[in-house]
């Protein structure tokens, strides 16, 4: 197994605040990796490193191979390498269509592509995607309209509209009813098999997590605690007492 | 397809009267030619400002320099521009036919170039400013490049050029401006309606909307920004070469860097008719004209401060402007339909 993601001895301090204390992890292509850990320990701060949101104090992030950590934002969105917010961004004032078709890839146009109107296979695949997670009645209304779990929803389509190689999600289930968790999970689990999509994703559901990860990391106080499977990562002394023992 | 053939109807009378217009009302030629600038600044300005959400007061560098670039090149083709200016349009210089009506056309098309790619330069150091401080910033380059060249002495310094006057009957010439102006006009309308429906259009949307969201979909935001700017500088570019010879003369900081008017007015419009529509600007700037016309006539000595109470008033409320109001109160014309039957949510 090849890794997508290789994160080596990233630090990351605010002020006097250390969010991150090198942290190593690796997120192998094609699967689902899991990042759990209590509240403040870091795992959006690695997240928005990962995706150069913010610039790293010291360490390495490889995206295929590739150094990614000195660069902005964009470019590493080119590189196919995208994330979903932990407060959802859609583009409230516009329905769930114009949202999706505003996030086809233009990192796989030339500009005379992107000056083309939209064609009938770019509606068919919003249709498809809204559909896939369970928007399509809903798709002409405005966006912001809609209820936090439905733009999440929403914001997760947009994301597989971009046809990403690798989606990094900030806990996808957050605000989601307990009854459309399951179909979610099934979601998730879909995009990485059908479309193929590495997934790297933050989640407080342990039920969530351990039903769709292959490997887990948990961080805590900003270090890594611990890594393995659902089943280690469960039984694992250290992690029951910084985040499952503290329930 | 009813709603198709309608707007086709529409569309076509809009174009009829267009052509009928200045033969029509013979008398205000060079009014109708100022509304069509009007509309072009406006629609222009809408591409960044309505479209991107960049407000940029800055525009009126592009009509500016479209005038000195035009009048420059139709001079330089002919005579030496240093000379010409020198003489301040009293030595004799002579333009044929040829010389008037080609130096016009380079010099319009030259000037629309010229300013796409002073667009992309100067995008480039300003796109990174936000907010008010893009407007700030892009008001600033405007204004100092109309100190600059009113201080250059080989284009004319502070008493600006002269051209040479349209060769034949005045009349005509009135009205071939006019169609100048609605040539690029329409022009401007019909691409902006064409881009606007792009992928490219969604785009730039989406920049107004969440530009960091845009940024994390892999848009090429700032690419995109510039390629805006530079249309929209294309167009005001070449309006600004035209009036170069509709004016004859036309001097650096009133006429050509008119920040105070012309290039506020252009805002105004937009705010009137409603940002961010393709009408809105072409309602806005119709209306705005009239409005100036006729406060310039009857209420001479307080046309600045009617005019002040519009910009006030419009800010204040009735910032959607008049499209933005009838979308709000007849949304059915817009094709904004709330679905009747939203089915009973999934799963």
């Amino acid at each position: 197994m090849t890794a997508i993601i290789e994160v080596k001895d990233v630090s990351k301090k605010f002020g006097g605040v250390v969010a991150n204390q090198d942290v190593s992890l690796s997120v192998n292509s094609g699967t689902i990796t899991g990042l759990i850990g209590p509240n403040g320990s870091g795992k959006t701060t690695l997240f928005n490193s990962i995706v150069g949101y913010h610039p790293i104090d010291s360490g390495s992030i490889k995206f295929e191979d590739e150094e990614i950590s000195t660069f902005p934002v964009q470019q590493i969105a080119r590189r196919g390498l995208l994330r979903t917010f932990q407060q959802t961004r859609i583009y409230g004032a516009m329905n769930g269509v114009e949202n999706m078709l505003i996030s086809l890839p233009h990192r796989k146009m030339k500009i005379w592509d992107a000056l083309k109107t939209f064609t009938r296979e770019d509606y068919e695949r919003a249709d498809h995607l809204l559909e896939f997670v369970g928007l399509y009645e809903k798709r002409m209304l405005k966006s912001g309209d809609l209820s936090f779990g439905q733009q999440k929803l929403l914001e997760f389509a947009m994301a597989l509209m971009n046809e990403p190689t690798c989606l990094l999600l900030d806990e996808p289930t957050a605000g989601i009813n307990p009854t459309l968790i399951n179909g979610l999970i099934d979601r998730l689990k879909r995009a990485n098999s059908e479309f193929g999509i590495t997934l790297f994703v933050i989640e407080h559901n342990m039920r969530v997590i351990m039903n769709m990860a292959e490997t887990i990391y948990c961080l805590a106080h900003g270090e890594l605690l611990a890594q393995g499977t659902p089943d280690e990562i469960q039984n694992d002394q250290r992690v029951i007492d910084a985040y499952l023992g503290a329930h | 397809m009813k709603m198709t053939k309608n707007k086709t109807i529409l569309y076509a009378l809009i174009l009829a009267f267009t052509f009928v217009c200045p033969f029509v009302f013979p008398n205000f030629g060079t009014q109708l030619a100022t509304l069509w600038l009007m509309i072009i600044v406006a629609l222009t300005w809408d591409m960044t400002g309505g479209q991107m959400g960049y407000n940029s007061l800055g525009n009126i560098f592009f009509y500016g320099t479209g005038m000195y670039v035009a009048a420059l090149v139709a001079i330089g083709l002919v005579y030496d521009v240093g000379d010409y200016t020198n003489a301040a349009g009293g030595g004799i210089y002579e333009f044929t036919d040829l010389e008037y009506f080609g130096g016009m056309a380079l010099g319009v098309l030259a000037a629309g170039l010229f300013c796409s790619i002073t667009a992309v330069i100067i995008g480039s150091l300003t796109f990174g400013l936000r907010g008010p401080y893009f407007a700030i910033g892009t008001l600033g380059v405007a204004i100092a490049a109309g100190e600059l060249v009113s201080n250059w002495d080989w284009v004319g310094g502070g008493q600006g050029i002269a051209l040479p006057v349209y060769p034949g009957d005045l009349d005509t010439g009135k009205i071939m401006f006019y169609f100048l102006f609605a040539a690029i006009g329409v022009s401007v309308f019909v691409f902006a309606k064409w881009l606007y429906g792009t992928r490219f259009g969604a785009a730039i949307n989406a920049i107004r909307d969440d530009e960091e969201k845009a940024d994390a979909m892999g848009i090429h935001t700032l690419r995109y920004k510039l390629y805006t700017w530079a249309m929209a500088a294309f167009f005001v570019g070449m309006a600004g070469g035209v009036s170069a010879f509709q004016l004859i003369h036309f001097e650096p900081l009133e006429s050509a860097y008119q920040t105070i008017n012309l290039g506020i007015f252009m805002v105004v419009c937009v705010l009137l008719g409603g940002k961010g529509t393709l009408w809105g600007p072409v309602v806005g700037a119709i209306l705005f004209h009239l409005f100036k016309e006729v406060t310039w006539n009857y209420l001479l000595g307080w046309q600045w401060v009617a005019l002040g109470a519009l910009i006030v008033v419009t800010v204040v409320y009735f910032q959607d402007g008049v499209m933005g109001w009838l979308m709000h109160k007849r949304p059915e014309w817009f094709g904004i339909k709330v679905e009747e039957k939203v089915a009973e949510q999934a799963e």
